[in-house]
């Protein structure tokens, strides 16, 4: 393909038919490909063939850091920095220091899963060819699109074209780069 | 539903799967509406004009903040005496009113967070204004502990930044734990919050373009990060959701956790008990919940949303209000049972007090508002007349402010040493400063009405039976 096409997109009205096309999109071996759907369609995911998300490990990491960053705060200024005896008790001790590493451990995890999020989905990118699409405003509204990529091994306008007039998708139009 | 083409010589003896009775399920949005009925519906209220009840309330909700900013302005110009705290109440309206609002905004993250994880969808048309109220009200209450401090502008001493003094923080003091609780909850919950009005803000760019409104197409679209509905997207983006929600959940109960750690670590008669922490966390959803309702009742008459905000949902959120209300009330009880079992005078006293002392006529403000006002919520008809509802809710929010009154002020007021006993009153610095903040919270309210969309547009799609894509049927 020349590179002054993205690929082919095309419409689908209902969920339900969606959801079958992208089953077929994925049985016929594409990889660079995408549904646009104005809300999270439930199942959608395996019928794309996503597996699962990878945020949750991230998040993990973001967990640990902040209950690692909790503990060391406390014990390094209580216990290294500047020692002070306050109400007889010890310079550290993970039992004073657990409610605020606690508190660390929610508050990294949720930078680390919203950073996550947005790193992995390649967010903020305010200009897309998807975007440019005329009708593409009613995807976050009400309708649903297949948009599968020039950029795909197996993409060939032809032959791309009619397995998404079989699949059921309307209007399907190519994509300027 | 497959079990019986299966029949034959070789069918097990057992099911090979077990088919739940397939319950009634409620209808979350009613008189099957469309998506893009959906939309217009929300996004109508943002591109509309600006209604005249708009102006009118958001006049008024400035002039009560006002009285905010006078009181906050005259402790600062004067000093922190002109609150009337005296020996031996050193704690009495700043704490209350912190922990006030503090617990209000714990019904909203219950409602995004603890719903969202038991799957209860009908969560899903309150959620995003129960989390703006929760956002709201730490505003409110974080600007208590922070005036109280005297000197503000040595309020960042709170938090372990180096300074000078080179003298770090107190870490084995709750206080300091509450420093982190509270500002962990408002980072956590404003970003919640962002996560699900992403979509929702890119619906509005596509709009505000499309009706050649380039400055505000711009500003919701900066802030939509370049949304575009993939489902690539999706897939991480509920990810994260479930993620925050599993991660918002102990957060919503540590925190309140940490806020009566203020109290029941300390030695007081009246504060050292461990039944604090549950007994606190049950009392904030309890109030949150009346606030929701208080707040979502008028909002659902105006803007003509009962299709999106049912009966049903009413119902579960009364029910809500009925279950904690009777948690408190049972927590009521059982502080007078240790009291009295524990068999130690001081603590014995502190109870008897509270009931029967100079602050009885609080005490029984507590538990008529508290106690017996959800007890209403057991009769369908009246979580089924909304008015009575609202009224209500209006007796849960101020049952939960005398609560606090009642816990730190009486044992405050007759602590060990009768020689020092005192009887606190507010000064009028105070009650202008509580007042105002009804009024800096009504301000951030009426603009996320106006500006932002009241109802996450996506998820209220996504619980819609057209959006079932294999057509109603079990899977």
């Amino acid at each position: 393909m020349p590179p002054s096409s993205y690929g082919l997109i095309a419409t689908f009205e209902t969920a339900p038919q969606i959801y079958q096309a992208a089953q077929k999109v994925r049985d016929a071996g594409y990889k660079n490909w995408d549904c646009i759907t104005p809300f999270p369609v439930h199942g959608l995911d395996g019928a794309m063939g996503l597996g699962r998300s990878q945020v949750p490990r991230l998040s993990l990491v973001g967990g640990i850091i902040g209950f690692i960053t909790g503990m060391t705060m406390i014990y390094w200024t209580g216990a290294v920095d500047y020692e002070l005896i306050v109400g007889g008790k010890p310079y550290f001790s993970p039992m004073f220091a657990f409610p605020i590493s606690y508190e660390l451990t929610i508050l990294f995890t949720a930078f680390a899963t919203i950073g996550g999020m947005f790193f992995l989905n390649g967010l903020p990118m305010h200009y897309h060819p998807v975007l440019k699409y005329e009708h593409i405003k009613r995807g976050m509204d009400d309708t649903f699109f297949i948009v599968i990529e020039a950029r795909d091994p197996r993409f060939n306008l032809a032959n791309t074209k009619a397995l998404l007039e079989q699949a059921g998708g309307k209007a399907i139009t190519e994509l300027e780069a | 539903m497959g079990a019986h083409h299966e029949s034959s010589s070789t069918a097990p003896a057992i099911l090979a799967e077990v088919n739940p009775t397939a319950l009634p399920r409620a209808i979350l949005v009613e008189n099957n509406r469309s998506y893009s009925w959906i939309t217009e519906k929300i996004c109508g209220i943002i591109e509309g004009k600006t209604p005249t009840w708009w102006w009118v309330c958001f006049a008024l909700a400035c002039f009560v903040a006002s009285f905010t900013v006078a009181g906050i302005s005259y402790l600062v110009a004067t000093g922190v005496g002109v609150w009337g705290h005296a020996n031996p109440v050193n704690w009495a309206w700043d704490i209350v009113n912190f922990v006030f609002w503090i617990g209000i905004g714990h019904a909203g993250t219950l409602i995004s967070a603890i719903l969202c994880l038991l799957r209860q969808k009908w969560r899903t048309s309150i959620n995003r204004a129960a989390e703006a109220m929760t956002i709201f009200a730490v505003v409110c209450a974080g600007i208590f502990p922070v005036f109280h401090v005297g000197r503000v502008w040595y309020a960042f001493y709170l938090f372990p930044i180096p300074n000078s003094n080179a003298i770090w923080q107190n870490f084995r003091s709750p206080l300091e734990w509450d420093v982190f609780a509270v500002s962990t909850y408002g980072t956590v919950s404003v970003l919640f919050w962002y996560v699900g009005l992403l979509p929702d803000l890119a619906i509005l760019r596509d709009r505000f373009e499309a009706a050649g409104q380039r400055a505000r197409s711009f500003i919701y679209g900066f802030f939509a990060m370049g949304w575009r509905g993939s489902n690539r997207h999706w897939s991480n983006y509920e990810m994260a959701y479930l993620v925050l929600a599993g991660i918002s959940t102990p957060l919503v109960l540590s925190v309140h956790t940490i806020v009566s750690f203020d109290f029941a670590v300390s030695l007081l008669p009246g504060w050292h008990t461990t039944i604090f922490p549950p007994y606190f966390v049950a009392g904030a959803i309890f109030s949150g919940f009346g606030m929701v309702l208080t707040l979502m009742l008028p909002l659902r008459a105006v803007y003509g949303l009962q299709d999106l905000i049912t009966q049903y949902h009413i119902d579960c959120m009364c029910k809500i209000t009925l279950a904690t209300g009777t948690i408190v009330g049972y927590a009521y009880g059982m502080e007078f049972f240790i009291a009295w079992y524990g068999a130690n005078p001081n603590e014995g006293f502190a109870f008897v007090n509270r009931a029967f002392g100079h602050y009885a006529w609080a005490y029984w403000i507590m538990i008529s508002c508290n106690v017996i006002t959800p007890q209403f919520f057991w009769f369908k008809s009246v979580r089924h007349n909304t008015s009575l509802v609202w009224i209500l809710s209006i007796f849960v929010n101020v049952g939960m402010w005398f609560e606090r009154f009642v816990i730190i002020v009486t044992s405050l007021a007759r602590d060990f040493l009768p020689s020092s006993w005192g009887y606190y009153s507010p000064s009028i610095v105070e009650i202008f400063t509580f007042f105002g903040t009804f009024g800096v919270f009504s301000v951030l309210f009426l603009l996320f009405i106006r500006f932002l969309p009241i109802m996450p547009m996506a998820e209220l799609k996504a619980v819609t039976p057209q959006a079932d894509v294999h057509g109603g049927e079990k899977h």
